[in-house]
């Protein structure tokens, strides 16, 4: 056998391998997300098919597979079947880059798909893609509910993927690389990146909260006021696609964040005095921090209430936008001036800007909140002047 | 490259088998848009329009974007051309700030 077609055929079954993983993973996540919002909510949740309800998932699989397919008669077929399967293609794509071990460590073969040098930005690049899929899918069921939902969910998707790609700047800029691996290297030598960029993180988590279209943002599945958004005259499998693409897009999130500031595939090298080598265990600890982050998810999902769509907008472009910036500039000052006092200092300024953001956090609600209040002042103050 | 062939390679093998499996009782009623029974009053084909906003959100997202994709280069060789690299980042992003201020006084950032 050529050696391209051994590297061609282990490549595949890779790919196949991770994406089999993934949508296993959303299914059990699908069920893990029900029985922990049950607990959240002091009841038990799907328990009864299969032992604790493990084969929950399998049973609306099967049944999501044997309903009827229906398109709504104004609908245009071709787009609106292969809106989900983009949906779902980029989705599954873009976790592939994702480092789960130092080189060789899966059975002498990478443990990732595709190592690229410019990582995050095919990743950027990727989850936009999936707006594709949103939108289309929107727009091509010919009907006004889902255009409204499709336009938008791609409307905070492109705005909020603004702010991920700007909170993440001054993590390139200490680092001077897009590639994972570099990036998990950098950690491996410095410590974890969030100690140096508390602000970008608590930007980039809140900002993948909105891409991933999920609570406090999740205003295109906002059932009290757009029917189910998108999604509405979707059945059977190709809704299930669109459900499973928005599950896979929280995994890769959570991978992300944990591989971009929490130090990926390694985990704390003081664990390291209790069992010699644990930092070190490939894959394991790169699921544990994509499970915290998972819970993260769920957790957030049971607390929060959502946010309005002017809300929501005014929340990206004012806030996220410029904090994001001011970040970016806060790391690229400290680079060019005040490198020479190592990086506790950078640390302190960024948690000094979270805090700062924290305390300010009333004004800072009334600058998105602005329009709202002046138009119930104003009609206050017509409701007062009228009259006898 | 693989990867994408495989992940889209996996919804297209999903839909064919729905679409193979599924029942296939269409009846008129089933082929109505979602309007709570009645026949649908807007949306696609009827000339019903959206509000200009989201044009202007894509807009403004565009030229966002491209600061972005400006700032990627910057910022991964960034270490090796300060102090220069900084006034040169500063007077970028300080053009931009003019822009959005400009937008936020206008009130394009406003959804009331």
């Amino acid at each position: 056998m050529p050696d391209w077609l051994a590297q061609l055929l282990v490549t595949l079954l890779k790919a196949v391998l991770v994406a089999l993983a993934l949508l296993t993973t959303f299914a059990y996540m699908t069920l893990i997300e029900r029985r922990l919002l049950a607990r959240m909510q002091i009841r038990i949740g799907p328990n009864r098919v299969g032992p604790m309800g493990l084969l929950q998932p399998l049973a609306d699989a099967i049944k999501s597979i044997f309903k009827e397919d229906l398109s709504v008669t104004l609908a245009d077929k071709l787009v609106y079947t292969l809106a989900p399967i983009v949906a779902i293609g980029m989705a599954l794509t873009a976790f592939g880059g994702i480092p789960a071990g130092p080189p060789r460590s899966l059975f002498g073969a990478d443990p990732w798909v595709y190592n690229l040098d410019a990582g995050i930005l095919v990743l950027l690049a990727l989850t936009s893609m999936g707006v594709y899929g949103i939108f289309l899918g929107g727009w091509a069921s010919g009907s006004k509910y889902p255009i409204l939902g499709g336009l938008r969910s791609s409307a905070q998707m492109i705005s909020y993927e603004l702010g991920m790609g700007l909170s993440i700047l001054g993590l390139l800029m200490l680092v001077g690389s897009t590639s994972f691996r570099a990036i998990v290297e950098w950690q491996a030598l410095n410590g974890w990146l969030i100690l140096f960029q508390v602000l970008g993180f608590a930007l980039f988590l809140v900002s993948s909260f909105a891409e991933t279209n999920r609570t406090p943002f999740d205003l295109p599945e906002a059932e009290q006021e757009l029917v189910a958004g998108y999604l509405t005259e979707y059945s059977a499998i190709k809704w299930a696609l669109f459900q499973m693409a928005e599950y896979v897009n929280m995994i890769t999130a959570s991978a992300v964040m944990s591989t971009l500031f929490f130090g990926g595939y390694r985990g704390p090298v003081f664990l390291d005095a209790l069992i010699p080598g644990i930092s070190g265990w490939p894959i394991v600890w790169l699921v544990v921090k994509i499970a915290f982050f998972l819970f993260l998810f769920i957790w957030v999902r049971a607390t929060l209430p959502r946010l309005r769509y002017d809300q929501l907008m005014r929340f990206g472009w004012k806030l996220v936008l410029p904090v994001a910036l001011l970040n970016t500039l806060m790391t690229a000052a400290y680079l060019a001036f005040a490198r020479g006092t190592g990086l506790w200092l950078l640390g302190l300024l960024s948690l000094g800007g979270l805090l700062l953001l924290f305390v300010l956090s009333d004004r800072v609600r009334g600058l998105w909140n602005t329009p709202t209040q002046r138009r119930d002042r104003e009609a206050a103050a017509v409701r007062t002047s009228g009259g006898d | 490259m693989i990867m994408l062939l495989v992940a889209l390679g996996i919804g297209i093998l999903a839909v064919i088998a729905s679409a193979i499996l599924g029942p296939k009782k269409a009846t008129r009623a089933k082929l109505m848009a979602y309007e709570s029974g009645n026949d649908p009053e807007g949306g696609v084909g009827t000339g019903q329009r959206f509000p200009v906003h989201f044009y202007l959100v894509a807009m403004l997202f565009i030229v966002f974007d491209i600061e972005t994709a400006f700032f990627y280069p910057l910022a991964v060789a960034y270490q090796k051309l300060v102090p220069f690299a900084f006034w040169e980042a500063l007077t970028f992003v300080g053009l931009l700030l003019v822009g959005y201020y400009y937008i936020l006084k206008k009130g394009v950032l406003e959804w009331a």
